[in-house]
């Protein structure tokens, strides 16, 4: 569907394994994708699993009713570790984010044709992540009923925010990539909710997509001003998501905390958020695919490559935590250097080593094709991953905060029942949420996958 | 609702493959039919030309929202901290300028996202729920895996019987009116 | 501002004071109006029956209301409510205590009489004719003092319409010279303590005054048919003559009556001492200013006993150095466990507190006083002391500790007098005590009585004998066979259970009285506001006991004074009286006469075998010997050395922690900075058992086991029943201060202690700069040593874009660390003067206390962990423990030029001032702590929960209205008092002049009594705090972070003997 295609008989396509199982027509795209949407009854293990993730949603809302009632206090925050599980959480749900724009916007640019059949999901994901970590922020403030004094609003006093504050920048880009991201999930969505529109069995859901569509017609010009807008939403995608993470390492790198203030941590921060959003893209796909016969869409070679990109941020990654080191010994501050040695022997270090398992170690097994081409094994790997790049967060969160300047002032932190209802419920919402997108739209692109289906046919006549 | 007369909107051909759409396209751009559309299940590479469309304004209306959102962030910004609410934060200067940089960029690709999107659409005329070529109802195909071409009644080569004539020589699976009622 | 010259500009305090006197009788009348209210007016009530009661009446007297005076069985009934004893329980603590606390809220709605039923007298008369210099919005200061054991705390109390509100120094008073202590810092909370007895109760029914007036008359009548024979009355130190005069009456008119006292914290020591060394009991008083080498044998006289406001001051003022030809004086301190005194020291010898007299009897040898004693291990030490005091002769002195026996005193004494001492340093006087008496024998004798059966009526206040007394008299069986018990006490406390009567105690702040300081002077207790409460003087309770009971407090001390002051115009000296807070040169003269006493006169001295663990009991720091028990500033202020709140706990030196395997941990909550699971032991002595949280002490003596007194109440109130253990219970009277034969068993259990600095050293970093006398002359710039200063010249910033206004005024503070003994005075001066709240000690472990400032302590020279030396961790032995060099850093918010914590808050809720002051917009701040998070230093703090008390109407009350009283989930911090520098300034403009330099003062300088913190103008080359900042010695904490904090550190300078070097 993009303008410069690299020709169709291109020599490095055929040698790779097909992205589309041959053998599929317009019609069979289709109807596979959108029948799961508009026919397909709602499964015993749908709402089994729907059930669940509500459960945890249900969690998420007593804890925050609580938090509410008597204050952050209710978690196990102090002074000097002001924050705790929240930023960690949202950190990581930001990273998680980043895989699905990634995908959607810089492989659409690289022209990976293999991102055409996860694209959907991904991005959907990204929305969820962003809605999940936009809690947060919020929550975490001691006062989140006035947490509107963040927006520049034109108000009495004549008082405005403090720009100078990564708080600040944190509001307009998560702001700012949330928006964009449901503009770009919602422009691919157009001419899909047209099809669904037009197959639709029921006047409801007719009228429904139908309202949503627009009344899209797949009309040449349509096509033509589809097409710029689109293009130009992945280009603009592409610098907006590395700066969303660069962003919340500003957070850190801005302050003058030992373990937070080092110039590495942007580019650190996007691969891991690269990292741990491919990880959960896995985790989603795996079993997404098992369950409705989408392993033609989403084959063999999409799991490899997202492996293969995997163990690349990783070894990024790996890199950060080097330097992590090697800058504080190099620079011979002694504040870093007292950081480093604590994260080895302070009475923090056992998460340090699971960290390095997690994150550094065990995806060292992806070099192995075998490894890589065995989904039990990949699906594991990601769960690893995802809680690796978790801990991660919690080491450079909090026990940095644990032993700063002051050894007087030294302190520990303990995360409460509060903290791992919050956590949980967010898992929650992210479920529920992802329970109802792969029901209420279809999670692959059609469009695209005709597309696909032209090429591969023109491929093979 | 009230009802009036129907009354004829254009010809439309329909198709099996891209291709044999691509085809058709030039054939009708080549007998100088000016007022015409294609419809695809997908966009069909080529069919920009092959009707002989223009480049489209959606590039620059979304530099034009980029340029927006960045200068109003950055000019905002230096408003507050130097014109409107001048606070000593931290011993730094008022106008701060690098700490400015992060809002000014995310409003950038903001402003840029937005027009790009609502520009979109809005030069596409969405949205319009009801549109006369809905009323052939094979073309709920064209979603899926038909390809239609329309010459429209205002073209002023336009004549029915011709038209239609003309659109049978492309060897289409079926020519039918378009009515608009 | 100044308070002094704000009260000489108004001279109208005797105004108020006539006022007050009749006031309080108005106000007890308008009280009254008020609880006859609603409940009561349904029914009728039987006017011939309080005809009849009226007739009965003789004197002057006072009822709260017909029905009262009826007994009427309803108005009883409406007291009755008055007692809501349950606390709801929540998860933690700061919650519980607020809920609580509503409850009491609601009770004391309900009944007139109490809190809110009598309002602070100003509103009980409106202000028809507004008394002269009280001008709305404005503070008042009134002089009175604080008494205290063998001593009277001169201050002045800041009245906002009619209420008190904040403790100052009275300059001119000889105990406080304008210092105060924690102590009297915190007395403010007491008097609105919601947990206060409100109304007189007999076996717990409520009584009104008249009917105990009755009950006493009655009773006086019996007494005098036996001539009081079983009439004995027990006390505490009293240093008023109008108490005791009132009761040297009663002895008069019941000559078998008799006279007791108690005080369980100070030992016969100094008065026999002193009647060994002068034939009599003798009040020993300091010149410390005078003294160039100090030696003090286990006496914390800077932080405890009489004076020691004052002998701060003193001591201090040797002690500032200007440059490096300054001089400074010596401390040598030998002690058992570490004070405050010992931590000022210049040398600090541990010594088993047995070991002390050795230590004393060996020097007085080595004087030449006789007596051939040597302690072995301490001979060279002996020897440079020795040395140095005979190098010093007339300007060094010798303290010895109140907790020491007879003979140390009595060596004190000799010692002082072969040096020439006497008269110069230290000298003598009559007794400051009405009736001094040895009160182990006291109170032995009432024992005995009591066991007896010889004792029928019997008055108790100011001591608390059922909890204090030695375990084996076994106080509260004898007690029961006393028929007739009249308690007196601000609680219903222990001794009030075994009483029949008890008479709710008025509040130093609430009565007239009076007091004499540590050297005899007299001061005035003037009331700064009508009794809160049905509440009643000491005093007024014995004059029930006399031939003319209901004579005021007000009227018997202007009696008294004018006896004693006859022939002056007394209205002019009772004017000048109050209004000074003392009565001029009414200080003691010295007696003459040397001490007569020779070493040798002395029995062979009792060793202890260093194999045997020596149990020693001391008053806490924080609550002394428990009457501050229920004061939750002081539970939740952090002990100077352990920097322990809310718990007491059997303290261990590393040693014996070691050998016993006492080692605490830090938990995962709050850690070092929180909470810390240390031990459980069972402390077995003289047939007793206590069972204690053990904690390891750097420094202590080794062997040594302090028992802490004062907790494990179970009567203290709300806030201070059930708290650590209670060391009275192992205490006997054969070993009333050192015990030995006790044993120390480690149990299974561990006990969570809450700790606000567990780490003591400083990993290596320029935090807390030191050095001695001898390296400042050779390198005045010592403290900067390899430190790493940015330039100020040197920024990205152009001059002109960096907004500090030159013309303005810059206000900073410097700290002098030498003067720093970690005191606390201002902690809790801060906490009155900012409306900082008590969040209890679960919120303590979570690491999240709120005060303002806090005071460091670090053990200096210990090599740190990343020395590759200690962890920090003093449960961790190491020989750098034994008694390792301690320094205090008071840490109040740096008021940083380059804030980190202003450029971080996304809504500018913490922005600078054009004075430079780092100020907090509460209002603004929406919490998201990522200024505290960015904060070097970490001052700020956090209302986690909703921490402050919105119900209790008496908190209301307590409150600074000038200071905004924070609510959940903001930011809070250290203003420098902004409050205060806009009272000066608004003054200073309105008299259109510059603000004077010392005119500010913020609540914490003024508040230590070491003269250690000075605040002011920094662009003002005079100023005091400019010329401290331009000594060498100045220097910022974490000066590489280059946020150039306007708060700044003198290094602490220490005076150690040369001598004592090398040996």
């Amino acid at each position: 569907m993009s303008v410069a295609q690299p020709p169709i008989n291109h020599p490095e396509i055929r040698r790779l394994e097909p992205v589309l199982a041959p053998g599929h027509t317009y019609e069979t795209v289709t109807a596979t994708i959108s029948d799961v949407v508009i026919k397909r009854p709602l499964g015993l293990g749908w709402f089994a699993g729907f059930t669940l993730a509500f459960t945890f949603l249900m969690v998420l809302t007593v804890a925050v009713a609580w938090l509410i009632i008597k204050g952050v206090g209710i978690w196990g925050i102090n002074v000097p570790i002001g924050w705790g599980f929240a930023i960690v959480n949202f950190v990581w749900w930001i990273g998680i984010g980043h895989a699905g724009t990634l995908i959607s916007a810089i492989l659409f640019l690289l022209n990976q044709k293999w991102r055409t059949s996860i694209n959907r999901f991904a991005e959907a994901m990204t929305l969820f992540a962003v809605a999940c970590a936009g809690i947060f922020p919020l929550i975490h403030t001691g006062r989140p009923w006035m947490a509107y004094y963040m927006f520049p609003y034109p108000s009495t006093m004549g008082i405005w925010p403090q720009f100078r504050s990564p708080l600040i920048w944190d509001v307009f880009a998560v702001s700012t990539y949330g928006t964009v991201s449901l503009l770009f999930w919602f422009v691919g969505l157009i001419p899909d909710l047209a099809t669904l529109r037009d197959r639709a069995p029921h006047k409801w859901q007719q009228m429904i997509f139908g309202a949503l569509a627009m009344g899209w017609r797949g009309s040449a010009r349509h096509w033509h001003r589809y097409q710029s807008a689109y293009m130009l939403l992945a280009g603009l995608a592409t610098p907006l998501v590395l700066s969303v993470h660069t962003v919340v390492s500003f957070d850190f790198s801005i302050a003058i905390v030992p373990g937070w203030h080092t110039t590495i941590f942007p580019p650190y921060f996007v691969a891991g958020a690269i990292y741990s959003g491919f990880a959960m893209v896995l985790t989603i796909a795996i079993p997404l695919r098992k369950a409705y016969g989408l392993e033609d869409f989403i084959t063999m070679r999409h799991l490899e490559n997202m492996a293969k990109v995997m163990l690349a941020t990783g070894l990024i990654v790996a890199y950060g935590y080097f330097f992590e080191f090697f800058m504080a010994e190099y620079s011979g501050n002694k504040f870093d250097v007292f950081l480093v040695d604590q994260r080895l022997h302070g009475p923090y270090s056992p998460y340090y080593f699971a960290l390095i398992l997690c994150n550094i170690l065990t995806p060292q097994l992806l070099w192995i094709q075998k490894v890589r081409r065995n989904i039990a094994a990949l699906f594991v790997m990601s769960l690893i991953i995802n809680t690796g790049m978790w801990l991660e967060r919690f080491v450079i969160v909090v026990i940095s905060l644990t032993r700063d300047f002051m050894p007087s002032a030294w302190g520990r932190y303990s995360a409460t029942v509060w903290d791992y209802a919050t956590f949980a419920g967010t898992l929650g919402l992210f479920t529920t949420l992802l329970f109802l997108f792969c029901r209420a739209l279809p999670a692959i692109a059609m469009a695209e996958m005709r597309e696909l289906v032209a090429h591969t046919s023109k491929d093979h006549d | 609702m009230e009802h009036h007369e129907p009354q004829l909107y254009g010809v439309m051909a329909e198709f099996e493959t891209a291709n044999q759409l691509l085809h058709a396209a030039e054939k009708v751009r080549d007998a100088g039919y000016k007022h015409m559309d294609a419809y695809a299940p997908f966009p069909v590479e080529g069919l920009t030309e092959a009707l002989g469309l223009g480049r489209n304004k959606v590039a620059l209306t979304t530099l034009l929202g980029g340029l927006c959102g960045g200068l109003g962030g950055f000019g905002f910004e230096y408003w507050v901290n130097v014109v409107s609410y001048p606070m000593n934060i931290a011993g730094r200067p008022l106008n701060s300028w690098p700490a400015f940089i992060p809002v000014t960029f995310e409003l950038t690709v903001l402003g840029a996202a937005l027009s790009a999107v609502f520009g979109m659409i809005a030069m596409n005329g969405l949205p319009r729920p009801h549109h006369p070529v809905f009323n052939i109802h094979r073309f709920a195909r064209a979603s899926t895996d038909r390809f239609f071409i329309c010459i429209e009644a205002t073209d002023p080569k336009f004549h029915l019987a011709d038209t239609a004539r003309f659109l049978e020589g492309l060897h289409p699976q079926h020519v039918t009116e378009v009515q608009d009622e | 501002m100044n308070q002094r010259e704000f009260m000489d500009e108004h001279n109208h305090e005797h105004h108020h004071v006539q006022e007050r006197g009749e006031l309080r009788i108005l106000s007890a009348r308008a009280g009254a109006d008020v609880a006859a209210e609603a409940p009561l007016a349904k029914h009728a009530l039987d006017l011939a029956a309080v005809r009849g009661k009226l007739q009965a009446r003789a004197g002057k007297q006072y009822w709260r209301t017909l029905e009262e005076l009826a007994e009427d069985p309803h108005f009883t009934e409406l007291l009755q409510r008055e007692f809501p004893r349950q606390a709801p329980s929540e998860w933690d603590e700061g919650v519980d205590r607020r809920d609580f606390l509503k409850l009491m809220a609601a009770s004391l709605a309900f009944a007139g009489l109490s809190g809110c039923g009598v309002p602070p007298r100003e509103n009980v008369v409106p202000y028809v004719k507004q008394p002269e210099g009280l001008v709305l919005g404005k503070p008042l200061f009134f002089a009175t003092v604080m008494p205290f054991g063998a001593d009277a705390i001169g201050l002045l109390v800041e009245s906002h319409e009619g209420r008190p509100t904040k403790i100052e120094g009275n300059p001119d008073h000889p105990s406080s010279l304008g210092g105060t202590n924690a102590f009297a810092q915190a007395s403010v909370l007491d008097l609105y303590d919601p947990d206060r007895a409100q109304l007189t109760t007999n076996f717990g029914d409520m009584r009104s005054w008249s009917q105990f007036l009755d009950s006493a008359q009655a009773a006086a009548a019996a007494i005098k048919s036996t001539e009081g024979a079983g009439f004995r009355i027990l006390t505490g130190t009293i240093t008023s003559p109008l108490l005791a005069e009132e009761i040297q009456g009663l002895l008069k008119l019941y000559p078998k009556a008799k006279w007791h006292q108690w005080e369980p914290a100070v030992s016969d020591g100094g008065r026999e001492g002193a009647k060994l060394a002068f034939g009599r009991y003798l009040n020993t008083v300091y010149r410390v200013e005078k003294a160039d080498v100090i030696l003090s044998l286990d006496s914390d006289f800077l932080a405890m006993g009489p004076g020691n406001v004052r002998y701060m001051k003193e001591f201090f003022r040797r002690r500032k150095l200007t440059g490096p030809d300054g001089e400074m004086n010596r401390l040598y301190v030998v002690e058992p466990t570490p004070t405050v005194t010992g931590a000022t020291a210049d040398h600090r010898l541990p010594l088993r507190a047995s070991d002390v007299e050795l230590f004393a009897r060996a020097l007085a040898a080595k004087l030449g006083l006789g007596g051939g004693a040597s302690l072995p291990g301490a001979e060279k030490w002996i020897a440079a002391v020795a040395a140095d005091l005979q190098k010093h002769r007339g300007s060094s002195l010798v303290v010895a500790g109140e907790q020491q026996g007879a003979e140390v005193h009595a060596l004190a004494h000799a010692i002082n007098a072969a040096l020439g001492n006497s008269g110069v340093t230290v000298y003598q006087t009559e007794p400051v005590e009405a009736q001094p008496v040895n009160h182990l024998q006291s109170i032995t004798e009432l024992c005995a009585d009591m066991d007896a059966g010889k004792v029928d009526t019997l008055i108790i206040f100011g001591t608390n004998p059922i909890y204090t007394a030695p375990h084996d008299f076994d106080f509260a069986t004898k007690i029961t066979k006393v028929r007739n018990t009249i308690r007196v006490s601000t609680h219903f406390d222990e001794t009030a259970e075994y009483s029949q009567w008890h008479i709710a105690e008025s509040h130093f702040l609430e009565t007239w009285g009076d007091a004499r300081a540590f050297d005899g002077t007299l001061s005035v207790i003037q009331p700064l506001i009508a009794p809160l409460y049905a509440t009643h003087s000491a005093r007024e309770v014995l004059a029930a006991f006399s031939d003319k009971p209901g004579v005021s407090d007000y009227d018997a001390l202007r009696d008294r004074l004018k006896a004693a002051n006859s022939g002056a115009d007394f209205e002019k000296f009772w004017r000048k009286t109050l209004n000074d807070g003392v009565v001029a040169n009414s200080a003691f003269t010295p007696v003459a006469g040397a001490a007569k006493f020779s070493a040798d006169s002395l029995p062979p001295a009792k060793t202890i075998p260093a194999d045997q663990l020596e149990f020693i009991f001391r008053p806490d720091p924080s609550i002394y010997d428990g009457r501050f028990a229920n004061n939750g500033w002081l539970q939740e202020l952090p002990k100077p050395v352990t920097k322990l709140v809310w718990d007491n706990a059997a303290l261990v030196s590393s040693k014996t922690s070691e050998k016993l395997d006492l080692a605490h941990k830090a938990a995962s909550r709050g850690g070092e900075h929180g909470q810390i699971y240390s031990p459980v032991v069972d402390v077995s002595l003289s047939n007793s058992k206590v069972t204690a949280a053990a904690w390891t002490l750097p420094g202590q003596a080794d062997g040594v086991v302090v028992l802490p007194l004062g907790y494990g109440r179970t009567h203290a109130g709300y806030t201070g029943t059930n708290r650590g253990f209670n060391a009275y219970a192992v205490r006997v009277s054969s070993a009333l201060f050192t015990a030995t034969g006790g044993t120390l068993k480690k149990t299974d259990a561990e006990y969570s202690l809450a700790c606000t600095q567990y780490h003591f050293n400083m990993e290596g970093r320029k935090i807390l700069a030191s050095g001695t006398l001898e390296e400042y002359k050779k390198n005045p710039n010592f403290a900067h040593e390899e430190d790493e200063q940015p330039d100020k010249s040197v920024s990205l910033y152009k001059p002109q874009d960096f907004p500090y206004a030159p013309d303005k005024p810059a206000w900073a503070m410097a700290i002098d660390l030498s003067s720093c003994n970690g005191c606390n005075a201002c902690v809790v001066a801060c906490q009155s003067e900012n409306n900082i709240p008590v969040v209890g000690k679960d919120q303590v472990m979570r690491g999240r206390e709120m005060h303002w400032i806090r005071i460091d302590r670090y053990y200096t020279h210990t090599p740190s962990e990343t020395d590759g030396g200690h962890s920090g961790d003093p449960s961790e032995y190491s020989p750098a423990l034994d008694n390792p060099e301690t320094f205090f850093q008071p840490v109040p918010c740096q008021q940083c030029e380059n804030a980190p914590c202003e450029q971080v808050c996304p809504v500018g809720a913490t922005v600078h001032s054009s004075e430079g002051l780092n100020d907090m917009v509460y209002n603004r701040c929406i919490g998201t702590r990522y200024c505290s998070n960015n904060c070097p230093y970490k001052v700020r703090r956090f209302n986690f929960l909703r921490f402050q008390d919105w119900e209790t109407p008496q908190f209301k009350l307590l409150r600074n209205p000038e200071v905004t009283v924070r609510s959940r989930g903001v930011m809070e911090k250290c203003t420098y008092c902004v409050q205060r520098i806009s009272n000066v300034r608004i003054e200073a403009e309105k008299q259109n002049r510059a603000i004077r330099d010392g005119e500010i003062v913020t609540a914490c300088e003024s508040a230590c009594p070491a003269e250690a913190i000075v605040f002011g103008d920094q662009n003002d080359p005079n100023s005091r705090v400019s010329k401290l900042k331009a000594q060498q010695r100045n220097y910022t904490i974490l000066g590489e972070l280059n946020a150039r904090p306007r708060t700044t550190y003198l290094a602490a300078v220490r005076n150690p003997n040369p001598e004592m070097e090398k040996a």
